[in-house]
């Protein structure tokens, strides 16, 4: 069974059973990870071109790795070294690299919706790097992933998403996802963060982080994006660290096993304290391997469907 | 129902598996640095079963790996039917040991092609040999089997179909002829 599109743009609407086949496929390459020579020639032949609008260290350098563990070429388009600053439009960008025979494009772009467009205006296989404040499906995938490794299931599972809801395109793509996937979610942050309506998609917000922990089995904390203006949105980062940092003696105040995920990068001491960060309920370095097998499974299902 | 007749029964199964278990140890001089690779999916259950009829010969216990080869195959291009990929399982180091690689039936020998790139990715064999339950010839590559439970001449239009009681609830070799529908 492959998966129902050739693209992935996000989790929204995207069937149960891709999400299943994509987890399920990323266990054959976390065994591949384990090997002494972590490379299989499966896309041998292939092009894939990583280009990046915005800044990042983890999931460029994980698709990278993942490409080149399919054995596939890799090209990697970095905007500051690019025409684009001699102002070529990323219509003429995309052309001209389609031109040169490629068969897949990651693309993270602060506008959302762009990886849509690219889909209308070329023929490769698009995969959505993370697209404005829309959505990042590959960092979802892999939440579920180590997720459903830890837990063993999804079906039921507590999570709650805390932090910056509005700006975030991990929370968005997490919501889709693990709705599909049966898990019972719920968004936690300053009523400034929280998007009006969100509880339409069919979640439960909370204001309070003490509730939030004594709620849920899982807290998926994220980053406070200063980049996109976070700053505004709360009085100081020493309130909002008082109010909604997940700290050592917060979790021990409620004295239960939660466990932690964190998309990265951590603005230590704001939204998570460094001993939560570097301590025993997080799985944040976990996420990071599975990364690069969830990309390994999403790259191998789009690139060999015929 | 495409015509289909019985070439091999339990019995002749269970023969068939404990002759090739014998010749595995003559040809070796027993089973001292012995591994057996099981290929997915019916491989894995003959490799289950040799390791059981050697274990009563030799007294010996040989580790057991299960090899995927799907990310090996070389028809991702042609084939429209995207393949299944599953998990190898090989929990022990082959380097330096005789690996007896065991699969069903032997073919065209491009799914064994890609075992062997497999297993050069797992580290340096000793030596691999090639076990197989049917050989229906028709080779495309230039392979033989060391260990063969039964030669059966096959047209293309033929298919030939090893069951086992582990996931077809039967053991025995059956020719399909795909032609009489």
């Amino acid at each position: 069974m492959p998966l129902s599109s050739r693209h992935l743009l996000g989790l929204q609407n995207v069937p149960k059973e891709d999400i299943q086949l994509i987890l399920e496929t990323a266990n054959t390459f976390r065994e591949v990870l384990e090997r002494p020579i972590k490379k299989v020639p499966t896309l041998q032949g292939k092009t894939i071109v990583n280009l990046f609008y915005e800044n990042s260290t983890r999931t460029r350098i994980s698709f990278e790795l993942a490409e080149k563990r399919l054995s596939s070429d890799t090209i990697n388009f970095s905007l500051s070294t690019s025409s684009v600053k001699k102002g070529e439009s990323l219509k003429d960008t995309i052309k001209n690299i389609e031109a040169m025979k490629i068969d897949m494009i990651i693309i993270r772009h602060a506008a959302a919706g762009t990886p849509l467009y690219l889909t209308k205006i070329c023929n490769a296989n698009i995969i959505n790097a993370g697209d404005g404040i829309h959505e990042h499906p590959t960092q979802a995938l892999l939440d579920m992933y180590s997720l459903r490794e830890r837990f063993g299931k999804l079906d039921g599972l507590k999570v709650c998403i805390v932090g910056d809801i509005s700006h975030s395109r991990v929370a968005l793509s997490n919501i889709f996802g693990l709705k599909t996937m049966g898990a019972k979610v719920s968004v936690c942050g300053p009523s400034t963060m929280i998007p009006r309506f969100i509880e339409k998609l069919g979640i439960d917000v909370i204001y309070d982080i003490d509730k939030a922990i004594k709620e849920n089995d899982v807290l998926n904390v994220l980053r406070i994006q200063l980049e996109r203006n976070a700053g505004g949105l709360f009085p100081s980062l020493r309130e909002y660290a008082k109010y909604f940092g997940i700290t050592r003696e917060r979790l021990d105040k409620h004295n239960k096993d939660i466990t932690i995920l964190h998309p990265g990068p951590i603005n230590r001491g704001v939204e998570i304290s460094s001993e939560v960060a570097d301590g025993g309920n997080q799985i944040i370095l976990h996420q990071v391997t599975n990364g690069v097998a969830v990309r390994m499974a999403v790259l191998y299902l789009l690139g060999t469907l015929n | 129902m495409p015509d289909q007749t019985k070439v091999v029964d339990k019995q002749g199964l269970e023969r068939i598996l404990t002759r090739i278990s014998h010749e595995i140890l003559e040809k070796n001089k027993g089973s001292e640095n012995l591994v057996l690779m099981g290929m997915r999916t019916r491989g894995e259950f003959l490799a289950v079963r040799i390791s059981k009829i050697i274990k009563q010969i030799d007294k010996a216990e040989l580790p057991l790996g299960i090899l995927d080869v799907t990310l090996y195959r070389d028809d991702f291009r042609t084939s429209l039917k995207q393949p299944m990929v599953s998990v190898s399982n090989i929990t022990f180091d082959i380097n330096g040991k005789d690996v007896i690689l065991i699969d069903d039936v032997l073919y065209t020998g491009r799914t064994v092609r890609s075992a062997l790139n497999a297993l050069m990715d797992f580290g340096r064999p000793s030596s691999i040999q090639l076990s197989i339950l049917v050989d229906r010839g028709h080779r495309e590559l230039p392979i033989r089997a060391d260990y063969v439970g039964k030669n059966i001449p096959t047209s293309t239009n033929q298919e030939v179909k090893v069951k086992m009681e582990e996931i077809d609830g039967e053991d025995g070799i059956y020719l399909i002829d795909l032609n009489k529908k």
